[in-house]
């Protein structure tokens, strides 16, 4: 037990204790859901921010330092503790975790998706909370493992129950692909947690006491399993339709948290466990990365649909993402870090306009979208905000990610001298040029068409008090963590300092 | 914080804020954003002049710790000396007016623009930018306001949506830029890792003292002038200014004059102690800028529209700077780039009042314009005459120094390569008079010549547009006077630049330059004097469409980069649904097609089943016998 444990516990139990009660709500209360599942995910989110409490780096040559942990046996005859933790790299996943889940229970008291039940839809949320701050939070392999899992059937249900058209194979799709991801996952798990143990302070400390084959073999495997959830090409192509057919709030969480988990599955447990794996594997994902780049810029390019367009901007996002992974310095594991947060507040937004635009009009093709910038001129500020903040602009927060992504793959080509690293810091800057083409075709479209007959049917619609109440923090979060990065990147700065050391010693 | 430090910060900080405020104002409130936008506009060239006042003799720094990405940091701060605090000036009187200029240009008359809030706040937007570029003493957050002037710019060229072709204009303003800024961006990662800090100064002291090495170093220079060429409008990447006309007439002013397009010069200016270090940079550098200002002014000498005019003769000037600056003139590129500031707004900021009076921007409907705009005449004359380079106007004098520092180049006696002195040199005689030929023309057929019904009834306009002009008239006249003036020489002059320079008139030159840009002027008054109705440009025959369209430039750039780029575009897309999917939801059906095979055969009855037992049992026990016969 280290610090506040208690608000550890809280930050998982709240969501866990409220979906619970929202399941066995009884009938004569179930109006108070909505109220219910809103507070529940607001109270969280505060415990959430006194986290953040009490922080310092890792002390000594420690590589995983939790400034608040809770440290309970589990399992005894596995050795499995439930040892859960926060540190400067996973406090701001936490964090936005926390806030995106409260805006999206925020966004529902106003905008309730066609499907099931509302109360369902809530408890879903929460559930889903659990899995995922679980994930960030988790410091034993196996308790990893479970939360990684914990997410996977109410993020099914969220899509097969409250989504559009295609929901069915797109939620099957989704299901199947990232199980495939967890079966990997598993293996990786027991390779590394068989001979060391499943404690990830005490393995990243110490390593596994694997053999650099074993290492890599390892390290490919955990790689796959993670790689299917950030999503990294070509392993990707479950997101655009997940996207397309899931509601709003679906969307918004998955672009925003889900795929956090696997980046952060990299940072946290792949290397940090495998450092020689890593350092042997890391160059292909860095190729791979840079093909996402420049795969999901011309897809975007092409598409015709709003949702699908903006899932093909993620999978270039999280190239840049994994491409500071892999570099395996410093800089470019803390561009990883905001770049991952910065990606979850702006594509989180992104995708709540793409959501309120097709609930508003019926369709999400962008042709039949033309003309918004002269029937909802707030609406499509907004969406232009956003778009320009997604394709990177300087000044707004997905920047810093992305320049220092590229940074980093310079600092590993030598001075230009390594023709692989190179490359990949050359067409990673070619490919925040073509972020920039797709946005403006975007924007061209959709904000500086004609009107179309769609549009100019449904008339002025205003923005909504709830959609203010969603959106405003995060378009606010989008210019502050873009003129002071120092928000999330001192957060990170010791420990990925520890993690870089590990890893190259 | 000093006071000098203050002062640059607030010249970043007072338009970002207002900017803020204006878009947070709903649309309707435009009086509240029109004072908003005139006040704090208004406060800038008193912070800029109290800055260059108070300016200490070797300048000031600070800053503070922006984002720390392990070994570097980027860093938020300024850097302010003469050159600084001269060029906030030019960018803080410009701003101002045009703020002023468009509170009368779009919200007078009869339709008042509904969307004049956002723009403004744009436009106040597009200042802060600039300011930030000026004052940074930081690669990273000048990268900052350096793309945010990009965005700037594909909003305020947008802005316009009556104009079918104001859309695709902002998008190309914005792509290409944007295209250089990925050399930009990378430049700024070469110099960065390298020196290991961003901070301008730092890169420098890494540079002189060869901790960069000279291939790092004219990489990264190279790479810069990608970005460098992309803002300000050169060759191969100038084709977005042209077209950027379709914005409203005050934003082309503040782009062509104080912003954007002067950035890039203006970056190359402050860098240049890495480029007097690259020869191969700064060969690049002179051929490019000999092309822009050939090119550019090829293309101004048959343009019909006025403000395309005006729009190819700021690339051919640009050039001008850019030459300079790659024949190590940094303090001749410095003083065009601020009397051009001068002179380009006054002539956007003219040209504008022409078009509101007449309702067109085409000469073919001016003519005669002189007896009822007096006012619009005399200023745009002024300005005309500095574009011209005729003393005493400013662009003379800053011209002149521009082909004298050529000059000095070609003749060996500066930092970069004398055959550059020589392209740079040769092309600034040849742009010269075809300046003189194109300034002459454009004041000729807007103003002189028959009158028309419109032109007849055509007046100056209301005092918040004519004000502008006045000012502006004043430096475009007096500016080149000043500036050589001893005193306010040693003033402005950096120290310890990698160059011994000194602006001065070199006699021979300047002969040269007057009697070719008087044979431009004369030239084209000669040819327009036979039949004033007539465009003199006709006298150019077949030659005339390839110079109207800039050498079909755009078509090669079309062919060569836009239409590969979205092919490939759709291959990638086909690939991915296609094949990547494609192979993903195979793999689904024949999972369930095995599945339904296995289900069949279990359907079939126990005799056959047994059968497949059987086989399978035969199967594996014959694998286990060759296995440990392998084995063993």
């Amino acid at each position: 037990m280290t610090g506040a444990w208690w608000l550890i516990l809280a930050v998982l139990v709240l969501p866990a204790a409220g979906a619970l009660l929202l399941a066995v709500l009884p009938e004569a209360a179930r109006r108070a859901a909505p109220a219910l599942g809103t507070a529940v995910a607001a109270l969280t989110f505060v415990a959430s921010l006194g986290l953040l409490s009490g922080r310092h780096g890792p002390r000594g040559d420690r590589v995983v330092d939790p400034w608040h942990a809770v440290d309970l046996p589990w399992v005894p005859s596995l050795g499995v503790r439930l040892h859960l933790g926060v540190d400067g790299i996973s406090a701001p996943l936490v964090v936005l975790t926390t806030l995106l889940v409260l805006l999206c229970a925020v966004y529902t008291l106003w905008t309730r998706p066609a499907g099931g039940s509302v109360r369902a839809l809530y408890a879903l949320m929460l559930v889903i909370e659990v899995g995922i701050v679980g994930t960030f939070l988790a410091l034993d392999l196996v308790v990893f493992f479970v939360a990684f899992e914990i997410t996977l059937l109410p993020m099914y249900a969220l899509i097969a129950g409250w989504g559009g058209a295609g929901r069915r194979h797109a939620a099957m799709k989704f299901v199947l692909y990232t199980l495939a991801g967890s079966v990997l996952l598993l293996v990786g798990v027991l390779l590394v947690a068989i001979p060391g143990g499943t404690d990830i302070v005490a393995l990243s400390q110490q390593g596994a006491g694997l053999s650099r084959t074993a290492q890599i073999t390892a390290f490919i495997i955990l790689a796959l399993a993670f790689a299917v959830k950030s999503p990294l090409w070509p392993l990707h192509t479950w997101l655009p339709d997940a996207h397309t057919e899931a509601p709003t709030v679906g969307s918004v969480l998955l672009a925003g948290v889900l795929l956090k988990m696997g980046t952060y599955g990299f940072v946290r447990v792949a290397i940090p466990l495998l450092p020689e794996g890593a350092r042997a594997v890391a160059p292909a994902v860095a190729v791979l990365a840079v093909a996402a780049i420049l795969v999901g810029a011309f897809c975007c390019l092409t598409q015709r649909e709003i949702k699908r367009l903006v899932a093909y901007s993620s999978v270039g996002h999280m190239g840049f993402v994994l491409l500071g992974v892999a570099t395996l310095t410093t800089t470019g594991i803390q561009a990883a870090l905001i770049g991952n947060v910065a990606h979850g507040i702006v594509t989180g937004l992104l995708f709540f306009l793409a959501g309120a635009i097709k609930d508003r009009y019926g369709t999400g093709l962008l042709t039949e979208l033309s003309g918004l910038g002269q029937r909802a001129p707030v609406l499509a500020g907004i969406l232009g905000f956003i778009a320009v903040a997604s394709l990177g602009l300087p000044g707004l927060a997905g920047f810093w990610g992305e320049l220092f992504a590229i940074v980093a793959a310079w600092e590993r080509s030598e001075g230009g001298t390594d023709p692989l690293w190179t490359a990949c810091a050359v067409l990673a800057a070619i490919g925040g040029a073509l972020a920039a083409a797709y946005f403006l075709r975007l924007l061209r479209i959709v904000v500086n068409g004609e009107p179309g007959p769609v549009v100019e049917r449904a008339g002025p619609l205003p923005v909504r008090p709830g959609e203010w109440l969603s959106w405003g923090p995060l378009a606010a979060l989008t210019l502050v963590l873009g003129l002071v990065p120092a928000l999330v990147l001192d957060l990170g700065l010791g420990p990925v300092r520890a993690l870089v050391a590990v890893v190259s010693s | 914080m000093t006071g000098p430090v203050t002062l640059a910060v607030a010249l970043a900080a007072v338009p970002a804020l207002a900017a803020l405020v204006g878009f947070l104002l709903p649309q309707s409130s435009r009086r509240v954003a029109a004072v908003v936008a005139v006040a704090s506009s208004a406060l800038l060239p008193v912070l800029a002049i109290a800055l260059f006042v108070i300016l200490p003799g070797d300048g000031v720094e600070r800053w503070v710790t922006l984002a720390r990405f392990g070994e570097l940091s980027a860093t938020a701060g300024v850097r302010v000396d003469s050159t600084v605090a001269a060029v906030s000036i030019a960018v803080a009187v410009v701003a101002f007016l045009v703020q002023l200029y468009s509170t009368g240009y779009l919200l007078n008359g009869p339709h008042p623009d509904d969307r004049y809030a956002p723009y403004a706040a744009q436009v106040s937007l597009f200042t802060a930018a600039m300011m930030t570029v000026v004052v940074s003493n930081d690669l990273v957050t000048l990268l900052i306001g350096w793309e945010v002037m990009g965005l700037c710019s594909y909003l305020l060229i947008g802005h316009d949506r009556s104009l079918p072709e104001a859309p695709g204009a902002a998008v190309k303003a914005f792509l290409v830029t944007r295209v250089g800024d990925v050399g930009f961006a990378l430049g700024v990662a070469v110099l960065g890792v390298a020196a290991g800090t961003f901070r301008i100064g730092g890169v420098i002291d890494a540079a002189t003292s060869g901790r960069i090495g000279p291939g790092a170093l004219t990489l990264a220079c190279l790479l810069l002038l990608a970005g460098v060429a992309g803002k300000s409008a050169q060759f191969p990447l100038h084709t977005w200014l042209p077209d950027a006309m379709a914005g409203p007439t005050p934003v082309s002013a503040l782009i062509h004059a104080a912003t954007m397009v002067a950035a890039g010069v203006y970056v190359v200016a402050r860098l240049f102690p890495l480029y007097a270090l690259s020869p191969a940079a700064l060969a690049t550098l002179g051929i490019s800028a000999a092309i822009t200002m050939v090119l550019g002014a090829c293309a101004a000498l048959v343009q019909e529209d006025l403000k395309r005019v005006l729009a190819w003769s700021t690339v051919s000037q640009i050039a001008y700077m850019a030459g300079g600056l790659a024949v190590g003139g940094v303090n001749a590129g410095l003083f065009h780039l601020l009397s051009h500031a001068a002179f380009k707004a006054l002539l956007f900021l003219a040209a504008g009042a022409v078009i509101v009076a007449v309702g067109s921007n085409l000469m073919s409907a001016m003519g005669g314009l002189r007896h009822g705009m007096p006012v619009t005449f005399w200023t745009m004359t002024a300005g005309l005459g500095a574009l011209a380079g005729i003393p005493p106007f400013s662009g003379f004098f800053s011209k002149e120094s521009v082909i004298g520092a050529a000059h000095v180049a070609a003749e060996g006696h500066s930092v970069s390569p004398s055959w550059v002195g020589w392209t740079v040199l040769v092309a600034g005689i040849v742009t010269a008079a075809l300046t003189g030929a194109y300034a002459t023309r454009l004041w000729l057929r807007t103003f002189f010549g028959p009158q028309h019904v419109a032109t007849a009834a055509a007046g100056d306009p209301p005092w918040s547009m004519r004000a502008p002009l006045v000012v502006l008239a004043v430096p475009t006249v007096l500016l080149g006077l000043v500036a050589l003036w001893r005193p306010v020489v040693d003033a402005v002059e950096q120290p310890g630049t990698a160059v011994e320079e000194h602006l001065s008139l070199d006699p021979l030159t300047t002969t040269i330059v007057l009697l070719v840009t008087l044979a431009g002027v004369l030239g084209a008054w000669q040819i327009w004097r036979r039949d004033p109705a007539r465009d003199p440009a006709a006298v150019l025959g077949p030659v005339r469409p390839v110079f109207e369209n800039a050498f079909y430039l755009d078509n090669v750039q079309d062919a060569l980069v836009v239409r590969p780029a979205l092919a490939l575009a759709r291959a990638v897309s086909t690939v991915d649904v296609r094949v990547i999917d494609g192979f993903v939801e195979a793999t689904a059906r024949a999972a369930l097609r095995a599945g339904r095979t296995v289900m069949e055969i279990q359907a079939r009855g126990l005799a056959r089943q047994l059968t497949f037992v059987l086989t399978g049992a035969l199967l594996i026990g014959a694998a286990a016998v060759v296995l440990s016969g392998v084995l063993t």
